[in-house]
């Protein structure tokens, strides 16, 4: 995402590029994976390398909404396990599963920057804390 | 030492979506007393004598930063605002951004005359896109006053999100993920200032250090030197977390005990241990909390998890490592195996099943990841690691003797 001037550079930023696609489709999908490296001339390696490099930029098809549970040590302190259990149980999927009406991914992730409100976790832009297994439900419900 | 006020003057008394509660509050003073005639080498030299250095861990004198891009040969420069917060326990740069973006700008428009660069970078991490939308709003209503005109030079400032990645706080690995590549940190030399993004002279500051800046050049450097210790200017801020009372943010003079922060503060209990400076922070045990927070002592990025008596050592060393194991870049072997190899006796030894040459193991492999690694990721992971088997080593042995 950019904002503010947009440099003429930025178009042939690989990255930048791959984002918006992600905007678009959700995922990377295995055409623009090979459309981009067309666009670019650089070889189909180097648009893949650069994908499977940040996690943002998923190359199946995500969830509409996507969930990330902090699992660093300071959530793991203030018991983030009761919490996975009940978004796992919640979804009926694992992390790395993305549930079958295609509503939610799951994704356990390093820390999210919100240890003053551990456990937390995301979903999409939105941070929640201080969660619990009843919370959980409750903000899941909201979501459906 | 008692709690300062400084790079947290704003927060809390200003609305973070309004320039103008900034400048009510004396917002952009700093700006208008460069541009009434400072030259670029006076604003480098104030910033020098206040004795700031880099609050993102690495120390590194911000003034002496400036001066060597303002310096190196070349019409093109850049400032980058490292803001992408990854450190495990790290939220003061979050915490900040939320309320008051202005100082931020207003260092970063500072830092961009200092230097001589019309183009600066925000790159923000992207479990920080929530706060996207107000510092866009803050940058469009900074630019739309007119304040980043300055002498004819004027400034653009842009926001970049990043797309996940710990190791893309690392200054390099940065410049590559801003130029559209993996983020895997560059050989190093030759090092920003000389040739940094896209090749040009570049000054990467973390969001506390430009958040310093306003002030010193308000206020003088004489009266930033003024607190901290001989190596040590100023105050920091930290973001507490763990088994205390009231986890959050703190800003203290430079110097103030371990202890004032984490009892007095964050209201810790029965404490085993804290790790300051996230992840790869070092280990203070319980009898040693007296120890002053500096640069000549321990500080590091800003995180401080405080753990109680009840905590199983190796099973949080475990955790720690593995972290690093899943944020390495693999760009270099000796912290992609490295990390993995730890994790994994750690993990052995955490489980009850590992042997007594593991702790040598654990031993021989730091030594060679904090030689070998081409980055502070995998050079730095294994201090806990060390820390820990120097404080508490009996309870390795625990473990493996069950």
């Amino acid at each position: 995402m950019t904002s503010g001037t947009s440099d003429a550079r930025m178009e042939k930023n690989l990255l930048v590029l791959l984002e918006r696609t992600r905007d678009v489709y959700g995922y990377i999908p295995d055409h623009a994976v090979i459309g981009l490296a067309d666009q670019l001339g650089v070889p189909v390696v180097d648009v893949y390398a650069a994908a499977t490099f940040y996690r943002a930029l998923p190359l199946k098809p995500m969830g509409k909404h996507i969930i990330k549970v902090c699992k660093s040590v300071p959530c793991y302190l203030k018991h983030n396990q009761p919490v996975i259990d009940a978004v796992e149980r919640g979804l009926g999927i694992a992390p790395g599963q993305t549930s079958h009406d295609g509503l939610f991914s799951l994704e356990l992730v390093n820390c999210i920057g919100a240890c003053d409100k551990a456990p937390a976790m995301m979903i999409d832009d939105d941070v929640f804390g201080d969660l619990t297994p009843d919370k959980v439900t409750e903000i899941l419900a909201g979501y459906r | 030492m008692p709690q300062k006020s400084l790079v947290l003057r704003n927060c809390g008394l200003i609305d973070p979506q309004d320039v103008d509660s900034y400048l009510a509050r004396g917002g952009f003073e700093a700006m208008r007393r460069v541009q009434s005639g400072m030259t670029p080498a006076q604003v480098i030299e104030e910033v020098k004598r206040s004795g700031l250095r880099g609050r993102g861990g690495g120390g590194f004198p911000t003034g002496l930063k400036w001066e060597q891009t303002a310096q190196s040969p070349n019409e093109r420069k850049y400032i980058i605002c490292n803001a992408s917060e990854g450190e495990v326990g790290a939220f003061k740069d979050r915490y900040i951004l939320e309320r008051d973006p202005f100082a931020l700008i207003e260092g970063i428009a500072i830092a961009a005359y200092a230097v001589g660069a019309r183009e600066a970078y925000i790159y923000l991490r992207s479990e920080y896109s929530h706060l996207a939308g107000l510092m866009a709003n803050a940058i469009a209503q900074v630019k739309l006053k007119g304040l980043l005109d300055g002498g004819g030079q004027p400034l653009e400032i842009e926001l970049r999100l990043g797309s996940g990645g710990y190791v893309c706080g690392e200054e390099t690995a940065m410049m590559e993920s801003l130029e559209g590549r993996r983020g895997e940190p560059r050989a190093r030399p030759p090092f920003p200032p000389s040739q940094g993004l896209l090749g040009f002279p570049t000054a990467i500051n973390n969001i506390e250090t430009l958040m310093n800046i306003p002030w010193i050049i308000a206020k003088e450097a004489d009266r930033f030197c003024e607190m901290g210790t001989p190596q040590s200017k100023g105050t920091k801020v930290f973001s507490v977390s763990g088994d205390v009372e009231r986890p959050g943010v703190y800003e203290l003079e430079m110097g103030s005990s371990l202890h004032e922060l984490v009892h007095e503060l964050a209201l810790a209990g029965d404490v085993k241990m804290v790790q300051v400076g996230g992840a790869s922070g070092r280990i203070v045990p319980a009898d040693r909390m007296e120890v002053p927070l500096s640069y000549e002592t321990v500080l590091g990025a800003g995180p401080v998890i405080v753990f109680d008596r009840g905590r199983d050592v190796v099973d949080i060393m475990y955790r720690t490592m593995q972290f690093f194991a899943e944020e390495s870049c693999g760009k270099c072997a000796p912290c992609r195996e490295g990390t993995q190899a730890m994790t994994e006796t750690l993990a052995r030894i955490a489980d009850g099943r590992g042997v007594r040459n593991d702790l040598k193991a654990l031993e021989q492999l730091s030594s060679a990841m904090m030689l070998m690694s081409s980055c502070g990721l995998g050079q730095a992971a294994p201090v806990p690691i060390m820390d820990s088997l120097q404080y508490f080593r009996e309870e390795y042995d625990a473990h493996i003797r069950q």
